[in-house]
């Protein structure tokens, strides 16, 4: 196999995986922290997307609208949090997954109703638009390298935060022990809201990155939602490092089963029956990868301690 | 709690619905709503869906989020059977049941090795699996389904005994509607129920006394998955077609929602959940194209602040005395 | 009883005085939720459009439509179809832009003996063995429109094709049908998995390795905008692009407003276009620009045609409309004028028609279009007709 095409499939995989990242990143700190399901959380990722588009359209600049859409989207997941998902955080999953599917209907419906059907489309600044060249003679189309970059200066910043900070020490001591943190003096109603709307903004940031080269679109959270889901699970709930190599795990076998995945099944199925069964298993190739890995390791790759 | 599961606080509700699906086929077209005779054949299949849920659902506490795959498979077989020109129902059902019941039995015994979130995101893998199995399957229509032309056919010894006419199909319906709640009522009940509901608090107390809880859930579960299949098999046999999209994610969503809204763990709760659930959503989105606006927000406050589902709410309201 | 005597008395009203005039009742069953909103929406714009143009009136029946909303959900549509026949019982139902809601949906119409006509789905199943003498169809079957492509691509000289498109029913029903007529080589295809992928770096990078002639694609909704602005961004873009039902009326402002340049130029075939030249077409597309400020789609399109052709029958049979076989005669004989030009129905009632190539260009405003610039097929029937049994 010719290792250009091969290197350059293996950065498409990378730079999924980032995408889902992102989303997992927030997720999987609300699940490890909180305990809470939150299947809104891809609603979040669609309106950071939107309030991105249209501050881009606004400003004539996409780097301002990104600047100004992160803080935008925090508040949005704190004042989501404050309103209606703070009540959850004692109930059991169901009743989570349950109330937070209601919230997706509602949110879909208020962004078709204040942005209409149509979404939103933007432009890709001029100085990412285009190719760059990598050694190996790949050429990578430079906004996708953008995307690797900060997904890596993010999980570069996460690491930072949780392993050596003060507020990343409460994150810690929170996730195994909510009431030791509490008797500590610490507002603990306070720093869950403060990890959900950070989760929130990096959500909504994948949303934001994702917006020039799709669009801004109702319904976009659901796309991706499960796979986030999946990514956690397979990386064990709580755990960010579980979730960035999942993230990546994922998004490399996901693309690697759509660049190989045909010419593999010519070599022992007849061209028709290889033509049926690739795009059919390289759907499911990321759910049979979490059945496998949940068969043999029931909590994720990377359990959280104490559960 | 079991006590109260068929009898005493819904009593009057249970009799009134019972009631109503009972005498709905001459009423509504008495009034001129001939059409609610369909809207009531699509409340009573998906309350045998949502029945087989809350099995474990409600009394075992896992939280499947794939179970609309099984009602999916159920159809599937059907159609399919249909669609290679066999239709007589005395294969076409008891197969049905079998190949949902396998399914379970697989995807059961992975899913069952884990627990909590685990366990309802490895269910909804499978039904995602299973889904997927259905847009790639171009020989069956692929994702835009496959009609049944011609419903399940029962002929013994020269007696046709068709489901062809709406109103047998509607009484068939709601007969099986009663025996599945029937039999929920005698598994719950027994020895394996007592196990099954233990296990959801207290699962490794059991196995230390030597109770092989694995197995008992494993078969609830599959029980579970092959009433969900025969709501397949109506559902294809009245819908007359299949598409991948009745086993999408969100209508497992939606089979949750319907169990939890009747409140769980309660024998008629699904029913009423499944009747209010459909009823809401035919009722809402006849007033505004917007309606997920009020339903949402309406599903949210209904997890939030009404413990127990309705079967709770009902139950509160019936136990005062009357007058009050 | 009651409604036969409410039936007759109108009938009697009718006759003596004419301002006491009887309707004819539409179902119009469409997408007005989700994402997919856009097409209905459009739909809805046109069919009311048609009404405002025709007065309101189809012969002496004052006109009246019922929309309904079939959630991009075949069960839904199915419900709301339910709806129109038993509850509201429409004389017509109409509309249907997904094949799995018409699928799932015609079994109602037709047991109940009433005319079905499609503004948009023509699935296979329909065009042949599962035909219905009630069922017409006013847009096209699935295959045409790329069949039609592959002719082009011939008319070009090229030799070499990739194909992506969606792994679903009307993905493989548009590949089956430019692989039909194409007669260069397919290097390349992958069938994407539907509807969830929406990033296709993979597949991209395995096209930037084939080096063919061209590309055939088909995204319908939400998808197109995305592929043709990934197919930029990927450098493809001196492959030159092909497609169906991806670049539509829809798309263009969106893609305009993306500033995807690449896009001009595009080659794609359709049965219409907005500068098709008659009356009917121009019309349509002028008034539809005054009122809502955008070009009107190939949808939109279909579902203004529906209602003329209605009519047309309606007018034909002296405003019975319950009677099922003059109406049924009368919608076979096409005889409107349509905003495509001139067409008629095949054996199986879905249109023999001319299928155009089309660019897209910049109007006289700066606004992206589409322009005819040639015919690749000329009165084409679809290839199920021959299994159709009427």
């Amino acid at each position: 196999m010719d290792l250009t095409f091969f290197a350059e499939q293996l950065l498409n995989g990378v730079q999924l995986g980032i995408l889902l990242f992102l989303l997992a990143a927030g997720l999987t700190l609300v699940f490890g922290i909180m305990d809470l399901v939150n299947l809104a959380h891809g609603s979040i990722y669609m309106v950071g997307a939107f309030i991105a588009a249209t501050l881009t359209l606004w400003t004539d600049s996409f780097i301002i609208g990104l600047l100004l859409a992160l803080p935008l989207t925090l508040a949005f997941g704190m004042v989501l949090e404050i309103v209606a998902l703070r009540t959850l955080y004692a109930r059991g999953h169901m009743d989570q997954v349950l109330a937070t599917f209601g919230l997706i209907l509602f949110l879909n419906e208020l962004v078709r109703v204040i942005w209409g059907p149509a979404g939103l489309a933007i432009p890709l600044p001029a100085f990412l638009d285009g190719s760059i060249s990598l050694p190996l003679g790949i050429v990578y189309p430079t906004y996708r390298m953008f995307i690797i970059l900060i997904g890596i200066a993010v999980a570069v910043g996460l690491y930072w935060l949780v392993a050596k900070t003060r507020l990343g020490m409460l994150i810690r001591a929170g996730a195994s022990n909510r009431t030791m943190v509490g008797a500590l003096g610490v507002n603990v109603r306070l720093l869950f809201t403060a990890v959900f709307g950070l989760g929130a903004m990096l959500a909504g940031l994948g949303g934001m990155l994702i917006a020039p080269i799709n669009q801004a679109q109702i319904g976009m959270g659901e796309d991706i939602l499960i796979l986030a889901f999946v990514v956690i699970v397979i990386g064990g709930i709580g755990s960010i490092r579980g979730a960035f190599i999942a993230a990546l795990l994922a998004g490399v076998i996901d693309t690697m089963g759509r660049a190989f995945l045909d010419v593999a099944l010519l070599t022992f199925l007849q061209a028709n029956a290889a033509e049926t069964a690739g795009p059919a298993l390289s759907s499911m190739l990321i759910y049979i990868l979490m059945a496998a890995i949940l068969f043999f390791r029931p909590q994720g790759l990377f359990p959280p301690r104490g559960g | 709690m079991i006590s109260t599961m068929f009898g005493k606080p819904t009593a009057w509700t249970t009799t009134v619905l019972l009631v109503v699906f009972a005498l709905m086929p001459f009423v509504a077209p008495a009034i001129g709503e001939a059409f609610y005779v369909d809207v009531f054949t699509r409340i009573m299949i998906w309350s045998i869906a949502a029945v087989g849920l809350n099995l474990i659902l409600g009394y075992g506490g896992m939280v499947s989020f794939g179970h609309a795959a099984y009602i999916g498979i159920g159809g599937y077989t059907v159609a399919i059977f249909g669609f290679h020109d066999i239709t007589n129902g005395f294969i076409q059902w008891p197969v049905a049941l079998a190949i949902s019941g396998l399914a379970a039995l697989v995807f059961g015994a992975i899913s069952l090795r884990t627990r909590g979130v685990y366990f309802i995101m490895i269910t909804l893998a499978f039904a995602q699996m299973v889904f997927f199995l259905g847009v790639s399957a171009d020989k069956y229509g692929s994702n835009d389904g496959l009609n049944v032309w011609n419903r399940s056919t029962f002929e013994v010894a020269g007696l046709d005994l068709s489901i062809d006419d709406n109103m047998t199909f509607y009484y068939v319906i709601f007969a099986l509607l009663l025996l599945v709640i029937y039999v929920t009522r005698r598994i719950v009940n027994s020895r394996f129920g007592m196990v099954i509901q233990g296990a959801r608090s207290n699962d490794t107390r059991l196995q230390t006394v030597g109770v092989p809880t694995y197995a008992y859930r494993l078969t609830a579960f599959v029980i579970s998955g092959v009433i969900c299949g025969l709501a397949g098999v109506l559902q294809a046999n009245f819908e007359q077609f299949v598409s991948p999209d009745m086993m999408d994610w969100p209508r497992s969503g939606e089979l949750m929602f319907m169990v939890i809204m009747g409140g769980m763990g309660s024998l008629f709760g699904p029913v009423l959940g499944a009747t209010a659930f459909l009823i809401l959503s035919e009722v809402l989105s006849g007033i505004t194209i917007h309606w997920h606006l009020i339903f949402g927000p309406l599903l949210i406050l209904l997890v939030l602040y009404v413990r127990g589902g309705l079967t709770g709410l009902i139950g509160k309201f019936e136990r005062r005395p009357p007058g009050v | 009883m009651m409604k036969q005597l409410l039936g007759a008395t109108a009938a009697i009203a009718l006759m003596s005085s004419p301002a006491f005039a009887e309707s004819i009742k539409i179902g119009f069953v469409t997408t007005l939720t989700t994402g997919a909103a856009i097409i209905g929406v459009d739909q809805r714009k046109a069919v009311d459009l048609a009404v405002e143009h025709i007065g309101g009136k189809m012969g002496a029946l004052d006109v009246e439509i019922v929309y309904e909303d079939d959630e991009f959900n075949p069960q839904k549509g199915k419900q709301k179809t339910e709806k129109l026949v038993k509850a509201d019982d429409v004389d017509i139902v109409a509309g249907y832009i997904w094949s799995h809601v018409l699928l799932a949906s015609a079994p109602v119409v037709l047991n109940a003996d009433k005319i079905l006509i499609s503004a948009n789905a023509g699935p296979s199943p329909l065009a042949g063995k599962n035909c219905n003498a009630n069922f017409f169809n006013v847009s096209w079957q699935n295959d045409q429109t790329p069949m039609a492509l592959g002719e082009v691509l011939n008319q070009r000289g090229i030799d070499s094709l990739y194909v992506i498109a969606p792994n679903y029913a009307a993905g493989k029903d548009m590949v089956a049908g430019v692989e039909r007529t194409f007669k260069g080589n397919v290097v390349g295809k992958d069938m994407t998995t539907w509807p969830t992928q929406i990033d296709w770096s993979a597949e991209f990078t395995k096209v930037k390795a084939a080096k063919p002639g061209a590309v055939f694609t088909f995204y319908p909704g939400k998808h197109g905008p995305a592929f043709l602005k990934q197919y930029a961004q990927a450098g493809l873009s001196d492959v030159p692009l092909y497609s169906v039902y991806t670049l539509d009326s829809l798309s263009l402002p969106r893609l305009q407003q993306a500033k995807m340049d690449g896009v001009l130029g595009t080659t794609m075939t359709q049965f219409w276009s907005p500068d098709i030249d008659n009356a009917q077409n121009k019309r349509f597309v002028d008034d539809f620009k005054a009122k809502h400020g955008s070009y009107p789609s190939f949808y939109a399109a279909q579902a203004y045609d529906s209602i003329f052709l209605i009519k047309s029958a309606v007018e034909a049979t002296g405003g019975k409309v319950g009677d099922i076989d003059a109406m049924r005669a009368a919608l076979k004989k096409a005889d409107f004028a349509s905003v495509r030009g001139d067409f008629r129905f095949g054996n199986n009632h879905f249109p023999i028609q001319n299928f155009y190539s089309r660019e897209v260009v910049a109007d006289a405003d700066g606004k992206w279009t589409t322009k005819l610039s040639g015919v690749a097929l000329k009165d084409h029937q679809d290839v199920y007709a021959k299994d159709c049994k009427m």
